[in-house]
């Protein structure tokens, strides 16, 4: 049946998987159960592992159980490869993997387990790389499930994931299990994604190669948690873990798209004492930091909170005094992950408190102005950050359909990328739907979603920023780079997209080569 | 027109293309390209168009493309076609028109 972003969803799917279409950005007040989790009773005096075999035999795992990871040592992960070759090699089947995300220091291991049989079951926020490419051609029977960071947290916490063994990596720990990861070599700052299954999986390892006295604190992960601490030779490699040194774009294009995200915010009705942000990754991203506080320090502005994914930019705006707290889910570069330690108001958040449209209120809610990117952006405003132009995945959702719940949705993102054009009538894949999404930002102008006719208002004269209608903004793309041909799918899914309550917004099929 | 030596213009840039050409029976184009799926039929038209123009039918063309727009690859084509057909002082107007 097509869905409400008109998405072709096959009805067995639904079916089989008791899946419900996607409805409507709206959350309401639904009523929701939390599952609990097994507790194995421990004094906690011996905790302390010598070897991954040793913890796998102790933890019991056997063929067909869940296990998880996270991905917030990014390209410098040494954790999943090492405990993932052992499983392999001691013949584990029919396993559910379900990290945090998959980092392609990550995807040659994943490709082994698929093809031992070891995994049979994947659900992640992205894949890239060359296990995006193998997953896009049919390499995995059951289709991948993939869904946000907020998602994560719903479905750890209604059951929807039930995580057997989590195996978290961290860069210190005691050996009865107190852990944070803003001390040791290899520190990555918040752990907000692994602190769901931290306090949900039945098992919960860590790993580290830092064993600290008793007691170690501050403890982001407590020894009420963990069953078992395994010593390890090297958990991670620093200089891969978060880039060094941000560097700012000099891109004439990237700094030109900054600049005018720059004037949407500060002509919006947002910009004003006490406002919140988000900003993520990436040059336009991080050069709109600087832009922002420009204009802060200008009008006298200052932010209430900046949250999410942390680089230091926005560190440096704390230090500043220009935002008053930062709610932190993960580091995306050493300056943040480092300044955890130094900076009581840089506060580490799970991501049910980050993201989770199902509980008691969650840090995006309250957001002001969210910053995003897009592969694609259509004529309805729906985003594609899944799936490349090719079709085949490449991407991630993270943050993006969470995030988009802000009261001022701004898309980043130019005209065209080579060529392939950025604006199009249709996105190849439904992440985040254009309801979420308030205005798209090119190098040549902005478009105003239609719903928000007191942005289209507020925006209508502000000097330097033309605006456009979004269907403007394609055919300007499609005269620069011609009407590509349609892509050919085969019917077999190969990656499902939730949105963030759960539901079905779209289904990624096997490519065709 | 006749290929008279095998030539090349264009770099491996993003956004640019590589046309190599050299002697052959017929026209065959190898395209190897990053968005072939998607414009792999329009960039053989540009470069088919373009040698029909010329008055060239036996060439091989070899095109690295890493995403080129069709003015880019007209443009590297008659630098590829003059070079090949030591024609660099002679620029045909007509076709750059």
């Amino acid at each position: 049946m097509l869905n409400k972003v008109n998405r072709e969803i096959p009805d067995e799917i639904l079916k089989d998987k008791n899946y419900k279409p996607f409805e409507t950005t709206e959350i309401g007040d639904p009523e929701t159960t939390y599952v609990a989790h097994k507790v194995k009773v421990s004094q906690g005096n011996d905790k302390l592992v010598d070897s991954i075999p040793d913890v796998i035999a102790k933890v019991g795992l056997k063929d067909g159980m869940t296990i998880s990871f996270h991905h917030h040592f990014r390209e410098g992960d040494f954790v999943f490869n090492m405990v993932m070759q052992e499983i392999i090699d001691e013949g584990f089947k029919d396993l559910t993997l379900a990290p945090s995300s998959l980092t392609n220091v990550m995807n040659d291991m994943v490709i082994k387990a698929i093809k031992a049989g070891t995994v049979t079951h994947i659900t992640s926020s992205g894949m890239r790389g060359s296990l995006g490419d193998f997953i896009s051609h049919g390499g995995l029977k059951d289709p991948v499930v993939l869904r946000s960071h907020g998602n994560r947290a719903r479905s750890i916490e209604n059951g929807d994931i039930k995580i057997d063994v989590a195996f978290l990596g961290v860069p210190n720990s005691d050996a009865v299990g107190n852990a944070n990861a803003i001390k040791g070599d290899a520190v990555f700052g918040s752990m907000g994604y692994s602190l769901m299954d931290a306090k949900y999986a039945d098992k919960v390892v860590l790993l580290t190669d830092t064993i600290m006295p008793y007691p170690n604190t501050p403890a982001s992960v407590k020894q009420t948690q963990v069953d078992y601490v395994v010593k390890v030779s090297k958990v991670g490699d620093p200089e891969k873990i978060g880039s060094g040194a941000t560097r700012f774009t000099k891109d004439p294009k990237e700094l030109k798209i900054a600049k005018t995200v720059n004037q949407v915010i500060t002509h919006s009705p947002y910009f004003k004492n006490g406002f919140s942000f988000q900003t993520g990754s990436g040059g336009a991203a991080l050069a709109v930091s600087r832009y922002l506080r420009e204009s802060m320090i200008d009008k006298n502005i200052k932010a209430s909170f900046a949250l999410g994914g942390i680089t230091k930019p926005t560190v440096d705006l704390l230090e500043e005094g220009l935002v008053n707290k930062i709610l932190d889910v993960q580091d995306f570069d050493k300056g943040a992950a480092a300044s955890m330690a130094n900076n009581e108001n840089q506060q580490e958040i799970d991501s049910s408190w980050y993201a989770d449209p199902y509980n008691k209120g969650a840090a995006v809610n309250q957001l002001g102005v969210c910053i995003l990117s897009a592969l694609e952006i259509d004529t309805k405003f729906n985003v594609n950050v899944m799936t490349g132009s090719d079709g085949v995945l490449r991407g991630a959702i993270g943050g993006h359909q969470d995030a988009a719940n802000a009261k001022l949705t701004i898309i980043s993102a130019p005209l065209v990328r080579g060529r392939i054009a950025t604006v199009v009538p249709d996105v190849t894949t439904v992440v985040t739907p254009g309801d979420s999404i308030d205005v798209l930002v090119t190098e040549v102008g902005i478009a105003i979603n239609p719903r928000r006719k007191d942005l289209i208002e507020a925006l209508k004269d502000v000097p330097g920023v033309p605006v456009y209608t979004i269907e403007e903004l394609q055919k300007r793309a499609e005269a620069i780079v011609g009407k590509p041909e349609k892509l050919e799918f085969t019917d077999r899914p190969v990656a499902l997209i939730e949105y963030r309550d759960g539901s079905l917004i779209d289904t990624v099929y096997q490519v065709k080569d | 027109m006749e290929i008279k030596h095998t030539a090349l213009a264009g770099t491996l840039e993003s956004s640019d293309v590589q046309i190599t050409l050299s002697e052959g029976k017929g026209i065959s184009i190898d395209l190897d390209s990053q968005v072939e799926k998607q414009f792999g039929k329009q960039i053989k038209k540009v470069v088919t168009d373009l040698l029909a123009k010329y008055d060239i039918s036996d060439v091989k063309v070899h095109v690295v493309d890493k995403g080129a727009l069709d003015c880019t690859i007209k443009a590297r084509l008659i630098a590829a076609i003059q070079r090949a057909t030591d024609t660099q002082n002679e620029q045909n107007w007509g076709v750059l028109g």
